[in-house]
């Protein structure tokens, strides 16, 4: 970085004098460095693809999943550390429960939003306390039809069509814009998500990367669920591909 | 350090919670505030419950009335409750400690859903789990004024003790029906009926299935089914004529839309001793 804090680092309860907290910045490299999170929202559902790094050919397949279900018709994806985002995907799980208790229904998402919005916000404040060093899609369909969020280290949380996060991020924002989104099938989406993970993974080549898919929508009776065995496998295919003919 | 950013610049209190190690939802309260209230009395009530095994699974009844005191006063009522897709749970007794108890066992679905670990609850571990709920309850004094019966079906593995050269799991079909009440008792028999049916359409289910589990079908379970919720009718000053079927199979779950009981009162002009009649 160009500009390292000088005395202005070191807790993220102080600003440096043109106004910035770097300890939420340095929160927003340990994302960077994360494997690609994308999150599509189409006609009629909600599609979650990572890259998920395998850092040892010791560990089981499918060991350190990081796409998770916070409620039936609630996925959550992270980037960053693993274990902040199993934390917050517990907070979420406690926030819908809550929710839940209350009013006797599913939580809307953009609530639940809100809330871990806050509570990661809450971690900017406090000279004790570090930053969330993640990232966290959130998608769900409700009666409202489907929707996406991404909630950034510094608290701030926004609705978006189409959400791309960790290394690869700006190349997958590129090719989410060129497809039509509110037009894509789920199946269409899953298979044009793992192409996009596929072909962001194209720069970190050297390192094993597992794909990791979850939808929700009619196909999986609107409840969140990673993508069935067959699909999966074709999706993987088809974007090894399309890894061929991309040059 | 405290991790529950709610509780920053708070000041603590370490008679009820040193640590803090509460999350914010759940955080103890201080329980006589509101003075301690216990449920003395069922107000809202649903009447009997039938189930038994037939050769396919578990059929469930149960009316649709929801009575406040001897006032029929809720007509549409489902008595019958989903858990998962495998499991149905019926209940008698009071209507609003029912419905606590279902928000309780959707709590638990979702949270097993999240666990993502593939793993689904039997009947037999929610049934498990209802008895502990009953039986804590009870201790405290405060019951759940429910009757409850849980019946499911589910696939598990089986060992062949008759065969060693074979120490492969049989992958099997479960039937499993239980009862468990607001005291925390459990049973488990072929058929079983709660509250009046439990005196009335008991001893008639045990005449037709007893001993004919694995030969009833489903029209066959629907008939006896139908028959029992009929005597019920007739003779419980707490029922009405309108009912459902659960029926749980390897299929899964599938609760009927509310049936109408074809009854007769013809005879009622011949009775003679009671009421306004001069002779």
């Amino acid at each position: 970085m160009t500009s390292i804090g000088t005395g202005y680092d070191l807790s993220a309860s102080t600003y440096s004098p043109d106004g910035r907290i770097f300890q939420i910045e340095y929160a927003g490299k340990a994302v960077e460095n994360s494997g690609t999170v994308i999150g599509l929202k189409v006609k009629d559902g909600i599609v979650l693809a990572v890259e998920n790094l395998i850092h040892s050919k010791l560990l089981v397949p499918e060991a350190n999943r990081r796409i998770q279900t916070v409620d039936r018709h609630i996925g959550l994806a992270t980037a960053g550390f693993l274990a902040d985002g199993r934390q917050i995907a517990n907070r979420a799980r406690d926030e819908c429960a809550s929710q839940r208790d209350l009013f006797s229904r599913g939580p809307e998402l953009k609530t639940i939003v809100n809330r871990l919005g806050l509570y990661v916000q809450a971690y900017t404040l406090y000279s004790s306390v570090r930053p969330f060093g993640i990232s966290t899609i959130l998608g769900t369909v409700d009666k409202n039809g489907p929707s996406l969020h991404v909630i950034e280290p510094s608290g701030v949380s926004f609705g978006y069509h189409g959400a791309a996060i960790g290394k690869g991020r700006q190349l997958a924002k590129t090719e989410l814009e060129k497809l039509k989104l509110s037009e894509l099938s789920m199946s269409e989406a899953v298979l044009e998500a793992a192409r996009i993970i596929y072909l962001v993974h194209e720069d970190a080549k050297e390192k094993d990367f597992e794909l990791e898919v979850s939808w929700i929508g009619p196909e999986s009776n609107f409840t969140h669920v990673h993508v069935p065995n067959e699909l999966y496998k074709e999706a993987c295919t088809k974007a090894k591909a399309a890894l061929e003919t991309f040059d | 350090m405290d991790h529950f950013p709610s509780n920053w610049g708070r000041p603590r209190n370490d008679a009820i919670d040193q640590y803090a190690t509460y999350p914010i939802h759940s955080r103890p309260k201080d329980s006589f505030a509101e003075g301690v209230q216990r449920t003395q009395q069922p107000i809202v009530t649903g009447t009997s419950v039938l189930a038994f095994k037939f050769k396919d699974g578990i059929m469930m009844a149960a009316d649709t009335l929801a009575s406040y005191g001897s006032l029929a006063r809720f007509k549409d009522v489902q008595r019958l409750h989903a858990v998962g897709n495998h499991t149905v749970v019926g209940a008698g007794g009071d209507m609003s400690d029912f419905q606590y108890i279902q928000n309780l066992l959707e709590q638990l679905i979702v949270d097993e859903i999240s666990a993502q670990d593939h793993h689904t609850l039997s009947p037999a571990e929610i049934h498990e789990y209802l008895s502990q709920v009953m039986y804590a309850r009870r201790s405290k004094i405060d019951p759940l004024w429910n009757s409850l019966l849980v019946g499911g079906f589910k696939d598990g593995e089986k060992y062949q003790p008759s065969n060693p050269r074979r120490p492969l799991p049989l992958t099997v079909y479960l039937r499993f029906l239980a009862y468990v009440d607001l005291l925390g008792t459990t049973y488990s028999a072929s058929t079983l009926a709660t509250g009046y049916g439990a005196h009335i359409a008991q001893p008639l289910l045990r005449k037709a299935v007893e001993s004919r589990e694995e030969i009833l079908t489903e029209e066959q379970a629907l008939k006896i089914m139908e028959a029992c919720m009929k005597v019920l009718f007739y003779r419980d000053a707490r029922s009405l004529n309108k009912y459902q079927v659960a029926t749980i199979t390897k299929d899964g779950v599938k609760i009927s839309d509310s049936k109408t009981l074809d009854t007769s009162w013809s005879f009622a002009e011949n009775i003679r001793g009671y009421g306004a009649q001069t002779q």
